[in-house]
């Protein structure tokens, strides 16, 4: 069956602009913001979140890359493993809101990974999880603050997000059959 | 990147899910590592893209993950080392897995236990990967057979030392980049070199150009009696080192033992130090910006001038630290490989 699409350009540009807002209401403003992008597709979301508030708070928050490849607890039964790949923090992350990005929340498990592997970077002060699909299916205790999408799916469906910068294009597609890549 | 399909691949090449950006990827599918030429192109760009990842872990806050919880790593050494039984020590312990040293003096291969039975007494008592030094070549090989846990060569006797080879071409790319073309020039006692011959193949995997250079006793009597495993790079060998340095990018100066002069193939070591010792002076035919690497540990003011090994061109000490990554992305490949 081919993709559904739900989303795509402009929604998706309007989807970040708003997710941004959200973001910054909640902090009370920018300052002490970090994002975090989970690899692959967090990353550039997380770069055009820091843009869109750079556009109405006047100040870019720093922007990191998380790669949480050697925290996952699935290593064994992932065919072909993942690669692994160099994170990049900016500076310490001693006392700031830290804000992962990531493009789909699944199973829960990459953020259970993904804070394991944050703490190894310093102590913040909160960390908050924003993404742009929530499609459910979790396994663990975990829950977004700032949510693009909330799309309910079967365990046999996937949401694939995708970015010009990775994919050439902006789009959210629902498929049937393939497996959720990143097992989110 | 030279993209060679070698026949004894030892990858396998997977595609990624529709959509997704990255490379097909390669999945390590070794059980043992013996040396370098067992290792595909393919397989030497996976243990360096790994091997990025762990030197910044090193870089972190808390320099070590837990990636490798309840794997059980033995070190097993029948010779003398400092920097390759402490660097893969911290490399376990760096990734969370268990480590246990054994060195030959202080167990039962002091009351005469063989290297068979030592190996099957390890695995059964749990060990993942044995990480083994010998003097005898093909004793990491020997031991292989006989074990399920995955065995990685610390360095047997003059056969092969694939870790140490790995850490240097990993060294080579952080400063020239792509090795295709690069000329290497590799110096001393070749002959009895483990850590020249593991070079020799990933070199050529690389696609380097490689010379190897010393007195005529201390080299291979034809590259026929070098097994020669395929490659883009080429090979040759000469005694005179002026002209083995012309345009050289990479000098690695080899270690040279002073029992081989006892043996009659060095008539003397001040005959060496004129002839062969890296300075200074004798650099100035390579490229300017020509690196410097020894494997350790190093012979100041013989197979090397003290100031050349210290001096601006010397890459002996990042070796070392790029060591310790180097030997994590090798037990972080072999463990996860394990466990599928």
């Amino acid at each position: 069956m081919s993709p559904v699409e739900l989303q795509q350009g402009q929604e998706v540009a309007r989807t970040i602009r708003r997710l941004a807002h959200e973001i910054v209401e909640s902090n009370d403003g920018a300052d002490n913001l970090v994002l975090v992008g989970l690899l692959t597709r967090g990353a550039p979301l997380a770069a055009r979140l820091a843009a869109a508030i750079e556009t109405f708070e006047g100040n870019l928050p720093p922007v990191g890359q998380l790669d949480v490849g050697l925290y996952r607890d699935d290593l064994a039964h992932r065919d072909p493993p993942p690669p692994i790949r160099p994170s990049d923090i900016p500076g310490t992350l001693d006392g700031s809101t830290v804000v992962l990005v990531d493009d789909v929340l699944f199973t829960g498990r990459t953020i259970r990974a993904a804070m394991d592997a944050i703490m190894d970077f310093g102590r913040p002060a909160r960390v908050r999880l924003a993404v742009m699909v929530d499609r459910g299916h979790r396994e663990l205790p975990i829950r977004p603050d700032f949510v693009g999408r909330n799309i309910p799916t079967a365990s046999s469906q996937t949401i694939d997000v995708r970015l010009t910068e990775t994919d050439g294009e902006d789009g959210i597609y629902l498929m049937e059959g393939a497996e959720q890549h990143g097992e989110h | 990147m030279v993209s060679i399909k070698p026949a004894n691949s030892a990858g396998t090449e997977v595609g990624q899910p529709q959509g997704a950006p990255e490379p097909p990827t390669t999945v390590w599918a070794l059980k043992d590592l013996l040396d370098t030429n067992t290792l595909s192109m393919k397989d030497l760009e996976l243990v360096f893209e790994t091997t990025d990842t762990m030197v910044e872990v090193r870089e972190r806050p808390v320099g070590r993950v837990a990636t490798l919880r309840g794997t059980t790593v033995v070190t097993l050494f029948y010779e003398n080392s400092t920097r390759t039984r402490a660097s893969f020590e911290i490399a376990a312990k760096a990734l969370g897995a268990d480590v246990i040293n054994l060195a030959a003096a202080t167990s039962s291969v002091g009351k005469g236990e063989s290297l068979v039975d030592t190996v099957r007494t390890i695995e059964a008592v749990g060990a993942d990967i044995l990480v083994i030094r010998h003097p005898g070549s093909g004793a990491a090989t020997l031991a292989a057979r006989h074990t399920n846990a995955s065995v990685i060569n610390g360095g047997d006797g003059a056969h092969a030392h694939p870790t140490q080879a790995l850490l240097d071409l990993y060294t080579m790319r952080q400063h020239v980049g792509d090795l295709e073309h690069r000329k290497v020039v590799i110096v001393g006692d070749v002959l009895h070199s483990r850590v020249a011959r593991s070079n020799l193949w990933a070199l050529r995997k690389a696609g380097a150009q490689v010379t190897l250079c010393g007195p005529s006793t201390l080299l291979p009597r034809s590259l026929e009696s070098l097994p020669v495993h395929e490659g883009a790079g080429t090979c040759r060998v000469t005694s005179n080192l002026g002209e083995a340095l012309e345009e050289a990018d990479i000098v690695m100066a080899l270690r040279i033992q002073r029992e081989r002069q006892e043996q009659g193939l060095l008539p003397s070591l001040r005959e060496y130090i004129r002839n062969y010792q890296i300075t200074e002076e004798r650099l100035g035919n390579a490229n300017p910006n020509a690196l410097v690497m020894h494997p350790g540990p190093m012979n100041e003011g013989v197979e090397i001038s003290p100031e050349v090994a210290h001096g601006l061109r010397s890459v002996v000490r990042e070796q070392v630290a790029n060591g310790v990554a180097v030997r994590m992305a090798i037990l972080f490949l072999m463990a996860t490989a394990r466990r599928r």
